[in-house]
């Protein structure tokens, strides 16, 4: 579990994040949706420490992450996974390599133990074949899915995603939200997702921060959204004509909305 | 204002270097990585050194027939003074300015790339040290394959003094042996090398400064690849004149 309290961050004259305070939860896919300037990449490189933040705490699991020592910070991120909007693959590395890479620099394991872990990441993520292939060889869809592998090669207690359906298809990408939410239930993760994505949102959500203007201005779940009389929230997420509409006939007639598995968003 | 830039760049660049100088995470990765920048920065920078070196042997070798030879002066002239300007400045400065355009561009771009696709930030989420993981093997194979380069390129720059004298008849192949053994101090080969093994420090660290603070996308890598060529040769440049004095 991470809790963020009273979190603030200034970039010289400008408040990026102004008090936020939330709790993300283990085993659910934490959602962080705002529109793009909004300052959810600034919470979530606060969150893995890559920047200060100017005032406020940062609790895993009860430890405070902004006092610790940078020796410390650097020992706690690799309790961390981060897949990167980019995936930020490492190009001279074959696919295989970029998985081994967290195993190489941190495990007591064998050569064959990790390569034999390397491969249950990759095959975790439906991605075989690939092994020998260089990040450039490879789709923006698959190359998701190898940051994913890697991300979990550790197994780690944290996985950050800033934007991780970002220049992928509606299919790719729902296919990656739910890689993302089966492996945050199979591994018991606390995961944190960046997103714009409103299938993401309807989808996966579990717990959803709305970010506006730096600061917190909704939280709930994907079933709330629907019903939500939060002006901010319903215009960022039902931006659309069709949305709207959509929305407008959802609640005038007392309909539900489904998702694949006939369970109820609305 | 143009000083406090100075400085301030100067503190960063040598924060920088306190962090890349700091005890590998994994002695097998940092190994693997050296071999690799050896075999990367150095030896695929072999093929242009000898090249150049054979070139500029051959020339300085036909100038120095051609403008300082005289009856007044003996015939070996010409062979002392092409050994004399090979060894100390050719094959230990000028080569490493060479390198500074091949291989600093290369360490900047790199760098800066890795840094704009967050790769760089993808290593220190992982908690690894990422200018320790990046720069020491840079700066560690330079430094090593370093003296051999001006090794080689010394032997090219004689190989092509003699071929002008064996192809191009310019002088006799006597007269050059008899110059290139003319008052041969073992001395100067070891100042060279020493003057490389700061100039080879300076060509990858610079760079990989460079390349690790940019900001932005291709096109401030493309500029940060340029400052780093421009600052790193101007640095040798200046301590070229530092370390001959000292040395000589």
């Amino acid at each position: 579990m991470i809790e963020v309290k009273h979190l603030y961050k200034s970039f010289e004259d400008k408040d990026v994040l102004i008090d936020i305070n939330t709790v993300f939860e283990d085993g659910k896919t934490n959602l962080i949706i705002g529109q793009s300037g909004s300052g959810k990449t600034v919470l979530m490189k606060n969150l893995v420490g890559l920047f200060d933040p100017t005032k406020g705490e940062i609790l895993y699991d009860g430890r405070d992450f902004v006092g610790l020592s940078k020796h410390d910070k650097v020992m706690m991120r690799r309790e961390m996974g981060m897949i990167f909007q980019s995936a930020a693959l490492f190009d001279s590395l074959t696919v295989l390599e970029n998985v081994m890479f967290p195993l190489d620099m941190f495990s007591t394991m064998t050569l064959r133990e990790r390569t034999r872990r390397a491969q249950e990441c990759l095959d975790r993520v439906n991605l075989k074949g690939a092994d020998e292939k260089f990040p450039g060889e490879i789709s923006g869809g698959m190359q998701k899915r190898v940051a994913i592998a890697r991300a979990i090669a550790l197994n780690p207690k944290y996985l950050f995603c800033d934007e991780p359906n970002s220049g992928l298809d509606p299919k790719t990408s729902l296919v990656i939200d739910e890689l993302l939410h089966s492996i945050t239930q199979e591994y018991n993760m606390t995961t944190i997702i960046n997103t714009h994505d409103m299938n993401s949102v309807m989808g996966i959500g579990e717990n959803i921060i709305f970010i506006y203007e730096g600061r917190k201005e909704w939280q709930g779940v994907s079933s709330q959204i629907m019903g939500s009389d939060n002006q901010k929230l319903t215009d960022f997420i039902f931006a659309s004509d069709l949305l709207k509409n959509m929305r407008r006939m959802v609640i005038e007639n007392g309909l539900h909305v489904m998702n694949e598995n006939k369970n109820r968003i609305q | 204002m143009l000083i406090h830039k100075w400085l301030t760049t100067f503190g960063r660049y040598l924060m920088l270097m306190g962090r890349t100088f700091s005890r590998p995470e994994r002695l097998r990765m940092f190994l693997k990585q050296y071999v690799k920048e050896m075999a990367q920065l150095g030896v695929n920078s072999i093929g242009i050194v000898l090249l150049i070196s054979f070139f500029i042997g051959a020339v300085i070798c036909i100038q120095m027939k051609l403008n300082i030879q005289s009856p007044w002066m003996p015939r070996w002239v010409s062979g002392y003074t092409t050994r004399e300007i090979m060894l100390l400045e050719f094959s230990s400065s000028i080569m490493c300015l060479i390198l500074a355009g091949k291989v600093g561009s290369n360490i900047a771009s790199e760098i800066g790339t890795m840094r704009v696709t967050q790769q760089i930030d993808a290593l220190e989420i992982m908690g690894v040290n990422s200018a320790s993981y990046l720069i020491l093997p840079k700066i560690a194979g330079m430094v090593t394959i370093m003296p051999f380069l001006v090794i080689f390129s010394s032997a090219m720059g004689i190989v092509g003094a003699y071929g002008t004298a064996y192809v191009g008849h310019v002088l006799a192949p006597d007269d050059l042996t008899l110059g290139l053994q003319h008052d041969f101090k073992s001395w100067f080969v070891w100042m060279s090398i020493i003057k490389s093994l700061f100039f080879a420090f300076i060509i990858s660290s610079v760079p990989a400064y460079f390349g690790y603070t940019v900001e932005g996308g291709s096109v401030n890598v493309g500029k940060a690849s340029t400052d780093a060529v421009v600052t790193s040769s101007a640095i040798i440049l200046c301590s070229d004149v530092f370390l001959t004095q000292l040395l000589s």
